[in-house]
């Protein structure tokens, strides 16, 4: 059978053994944990399609997480609607954020679209903070639906959160092997000289941009379910910028495997770190790990596995 | 196909770690175990870590006592990094791996919060340490404040400080109320337009800054532009100080200032303004003056004190850690009244009844906050520059209200403090 | 609640303010407006800047612009070698576009997040005599804790500028940017000559993160709220020109400034992305642009 149907059955797969989880209760604590983890593999894979894929890398990565999470705060407090209008809410509103600072960068250089990027969280952070309706500086708290499916809000964010992951993982897959991966690794490479062959590269970046803010939007949009206090040095919190790099550098920027491979292993590392060593020198590993990385390894991991399978 | 190889094969490396981290540590022979998450690293962590030493001397207190119904008292903390977002997943890990008998909050209203549905759905008892108006949307029966600030927190400050310059001669009668874009100031001001127009004062500026300024010259200058004799302001630490260099500079001297500048009550910074801060009449919980000398606290600082500075924390610690003791003494002397660990009895027996502790008889009334609200006003007095012992004694920081605990007279207006 | 008073004061206060802009940024127009490095760790530098101003006047009462003239030399020293792991690992290969920037993003999380495991994140600043001190000029008040960063900026300013023009080194630099290949010609080598002018970048850090906390005081955080104000200043003032960054920065102190006094600060920080982005979207090559 194709491999879009065979990649589609695994992805369904999975989703089915994660509603298995959920349905055979195991340690809480598992989905808490798990949450977390897979929701660096969405934002991974969100960086990835434009840091990896077209080599615009995003500094901002907070930002789009944290319009998806206040999107969410929005439509909670006003309309209350289902998870799904809040997941897709939050989604286009960050697209829409993407979308617009690409169009007004990307017209110069890939430095200045970073730069934007980098200076973005701090001013939605200030916009969020003057906004009194969603929380201002004070912050929201979120009271959750009652009724959830499988009795537990968390599990069921859980099994959201997984079947995000699939999707956000096979549009990463898709993109890759379609013309327009094909594309983005052309003005990759060579910006100019994919011009002069006819790509479309403004239409393209716009798309990846676009795309990925979406996602990542998509990955914060449950966020104020899963915390129940949504305030904003947590939702614009370095950490997200930090991992949404290191996960895709570390576990390889070429293919969609890399981001999955990275966001697993740093995910549950740091999980593990919250409560074994300090948060800072968790956080200082990360850094190193990083730059290590890309000095020495800037294929990541895969491109490590790839180097010793050709030895 | 190999890729999805490398996958599953990272992802099954990972699970086998994580599996084998979750194995909980082997601990002593039965005790009872009390879990929290605190301000370790982050910008609470000037406070987190003098109250998790507090908790800890308390512990080893108890300890040295045979423990609380005959066992012995653990406390199992984690770091939650001033972000509220590892609190579920930390009192998760309490609760369902470390399997923890009783919890208590981390410090700070924004770390309090995200713990209030866990708490409720788990039906916990829940002894929060320092956080404002965390009950006020739930209402949870079992949530208790060790923060004396009172059934109302968002006037806590405003009324002691505005009905203090309410008695003043010349009676003041302009207002500028000016505070951090944060969660408490926030709330503080609040509760202070409601009390200014409860006296009838006249405000005359009102704003708010980005708690990132750097500059507060300006802010400053506006407010003395407004010629305002009472200046109220809620501040976090960073903007207590740059606030306060800033009126030294541009010369703001109304007739009254202060309010609710966190951050003047830490050892370091009452070390580094020194006579800066004279003249000041600002919020405090409670200062080394004869009103405030309640059986035990004494021999609480004496033990403190050492550790502290060993330790790289707030040497004087008159801040938070007397509260977080005495939220300890709460709660164990709850277990023992009880003879149990139930939360359901727990709760009830702390709802009905008054404790003694090392800050005083406390008695929780609606919300779990303080049946009576005792957030003290007091004014920084012949404060020298350079030297952090002077602290110690009292007279530095008199007590102006409430009535029943004042222990010295202000000096009205603020500029004759500065002489 | 205007009076000419208020706004003379926020004028005043504004261009102060833009000297020690000018000193901060000097450092990202000499390394990106010049080499087109983007060097975001810059912020990371100048913060180290002043935490070594912090433990040297904690430690030994020493002064700290003294300080930040000291280091120096050490601070040319780190942002030497920086650049040559920069050049080795990411020019030599090309690779600058995404993996440059990511290093540096590193680099500026590890010197951040290291700074807070060893200092904690309270809030240091330093007080010594001079700068607690303030004079009334004409009904407008100067606080020294401005007009003397102000005046070491705008000298520091000055220093580059004339050390670009001047020297043999600095026009061998100005010469770099323009022209690798024909500086090759000239026998003089570009990797040499860019690693002199990385270090001078860094060693500006150094000086300028005193000033700063002599200004306000710091925590390891405190250069995230500078990443935005310096490639707003380099972008606006015009690649490439050092007194461009001087007037650029002081528009934007200027600004800022005016929008804190009369507006609200709440919207300073926002300030500077303002600027970058209206700069970037009508005149990308700045005021005084190349």
């Amino acid at each position: 059978m194709s491999r879009v149907v065979l990649a589609l059955l695994v992805g369904l797969a999975v989703i089915a053994a994660g509603i298995a989880l959920a349905v055979v209760r195991v340690n809480p604590y598992f989905y808490f944990a798990a949450y977390v983890i897979l929701q660096y593999v969405v934002i991974a894979t969100a960086w990835n399609i434009l840091g990896g894929y077209a080599g615009y890398v995003n500094f901002g990565t907070p930002a789009f997480f944290a319009m998806g999470a206040y999107t969410a705060v929005f439509l909670i407090r006003s309309v209350k609607p289902p998870l799904a209008v809040l997941i897709l809410a939050g989604g286009l509103v960050a697209a829409l954020l993407g979308l617009g600072i690409g169009y007004l960068t990307l017209r110069l250089r890939g430095t200045f679209f970073s730069i934007a990027t980098l200076a973005l969280s701090v001013v939605l952070q200030t916009i969020i903070i003057n906004w009194e309706y969603v929380g201002g500086s004070r912050g929201l708290s979120v009271l959750r639906p009652s009724g959830p499916p499988f009795g537990n809000y968390v599990v069921f964010l859980f099994t959201v959160m997984l079947a995000l992951a699939v999707i956000a993982v096979m549009t990463a897959r898709f993109i890759e092997r379609s013309w327009v991966g094909r594309g983005l690794a052309a003005l990759r490479d060579n910006e100019e000289a994919a011009e002069c062959m006819g790509v479309p590269t403004l239409k393209l970046k716009l798309f990846a941009t676009t795309v990925s803010g979406f996602l990542l939007g998509v990955a914060g949009a449950p966020f104020p379910y899963y915390v129940t206090f949504v305030e904003p040095n947590s939702a614009f919190a370095l950490d997200y910028a930090v991992n949404a790099l290191a996960m895709p550098m570390i576990g390889g920027t070429t293919s969609w495997v890399g981001p999955v491979i990275g966001a697993v292993l740093l995910g549950t590392a740091q999980q593990l770190a919250t409560v074994t060593i300090s948060s800072e020198l968790n956080l200082l590993i990360v850094g190193v790990v990083l730059v290590g990385f890309v000095v020495v390894a800037p294929e990541g991991i895969l491109g490590l596995i790839r180097r010793l399978r050709t030895r | 196909m190999t890729r999805t190889r490398i996958v599953v094969a990272v992802v099954v490396a990972t699970l086998v770690v994580a599996a084998l981290g979750l194995i909980p540590v082997a601990r002593a022979a039965d005790p009872i175990k009390v879990g929290l998450g605190m301000a370790l690293t982050g910008g609470l962590s000037a406070n987190g870590k003098p109250a998790l030493l507090a908790m800890q001397i308390w512990k080893d207190e108890v300890n040295k006592k045979g423990g609380l119904l005959g066992r012995p008292v653990e406390i199992i903390f984690y770091d939650d990094q001033t972000n509220p977002s590892t609190v579920p997943g930390i009192y998760t890990k309490l609760l369902d791996v470390d399997k923890v008998d009783l919890v208590v909050s981390g410090y700070g209203t924004n770390l309090i919060a995200p713990l209030m549905p866990i708490a409720i759905e788990r039906k916990l008892t829940l002894m929060g340490i320092f956080g404002l108006a965390n009950n006020e949307k739930y209402q949870y029966p079992n949530y208790f404040q060790i923060s004396p600030t009172g059934p109302d927190p968002a006037t806590s400050t405003a009324i002691p400080f505005f009905e203090l310059a309410a008695k003043q001669t010349p009676k003041p009668q302009t207002v500028a109320i000016v505070g951090a874009d944060a969660e408490y100031p926030q709330t503080a001001l609040v509760g202070a337009r409601e009390v200014i127009k409860r006296f009838g004062f006249k405000t005359v500026y009102d704003k708010t800054y980005p708690p990132s300024t750097v500059d507060y010259t300006p802010i400053v200058r506006a407010i003395k532009a407004t010629n305002p004799d009472i200046v109220f302001i809620a501040s976090y630490p960073p903007d207590s100080v740059g606030m306060l260099r800033a009126a030294h500079e541009v010369g703001l001297q109304p007739k009254i200032m202060g309010g609710g500048m966190v951050g003047l009550q830490f050892t370091t910074i009452m070390q580094s303004m020194g006579s800066k801060l004279n003249g000041l009449v600002n919020y405090d919980y409670w200062v080394p003056e004869k009103t405030m000398m309640f059986p035990g606290i004494a021999e609480f600082f004496r033990e403190y004190q050492p550790r502290a500075t060993k330790e790289g924390v707030d040497t004087l610690g008159y801040y938070l850690p007397p509260y977080a003791y005495a939220a300890m003494q709460v709660l164990g002397q709850a277990i023992e009244a009880t003879k149990g660990l139930d939360q359901q009895k727990i709760a009830d027996y702390i709802r009905t009844n008054e404790f003694n502790t090392i800050v005083g008889k406390v008695r929780f009334g609606k919300n779990g906050e303080w049946a009576k609200g005792r957030t003290l006003m007091v004014q920084y007095q012949k404060v020298q520059d350079g030297n952090i012992e002077q602290f110690r004694q009292p007279g530095k920081k008199p007590v102006l209200y409430p009535e029943e605990l004042k222990s010295g007279n202000i000096i009205y207006p603020y500029s004759a403090a500065l002489k | 609640m205007f009076s000419w008073d208020l706004l003379a004061n926020a004028v005043v206060a504004g261009l102060l303010l833009g000297g020690f802009y000018a000193a901060v940024s000097l450092g990202i127009s000499l390394i990106f407006g010049l080499l087109d490095i983007a060097n975001i760790a810059q912020p990371a530098f100048v913060i180290l800047g002043s935490y070594a101003a912090y433990v040297l006047h904690e430690g030994y009462g020493m002064d700290p612009i003294l300080t930040g003239v000291l280091f120096t030399p050490v601070f040319y020293l780190i942002g030497a070698l920086v650049y040559r792991v920069y050049y080795a690992s990411f020019e030599r290969r090309g690779d600058e576009a995404l993996r440059g920037l990511v290093f540096f993003f590193g680099v500026l999380f590890i010197i951040e997040v290291s700074l807070s495991l060893k200092y904690g994140v309270d809030y240091r600043l330093v007080q010594t005599g001079y700068l607690s001190r303030s004079i009334e000029l004409g009904g407008v008040g100067v606080a020294f804790r401005y007009l003397v960063p102000c005046v070491v900026g705008v000298a520091m300013t000055a220093g580059l500028y004339l050390f670009l023009g001047r020297t043999f080194y600095g026009r061998a630099i100005m010469a770099v940017s323009q022209d690798q290949a024909a500086l090759r010609l000239m026998g003089a080598d570009p990797i040499h000559i860019k690693t002199i002018a990385f270090g001078v970048g860094i060693a500006a850090a150094s000086l300028a993160g005193a000033l700063l906390i002599s200004i306000a005081p710091v925590i390891p955080s405190t250069d995230r709220d500078y990443i935005g104000r310096m490639f707003a200043i380099t972008v606006l003032g015009g690649m490439g020109s050092i007194g461009g960054t001087l007037v650029a920065a002081v528009i934007l102190g200027v600004v800022e400034s005016l929008m804190a006094t009369f507006f609200g600060p709440s919207w300073s920080l926002a300030v500077s992305f303002g600027i970058l982005l209206a700069a970037l979207a009508v005149r990308p090559a700045g005021l005084f642009g190349r």
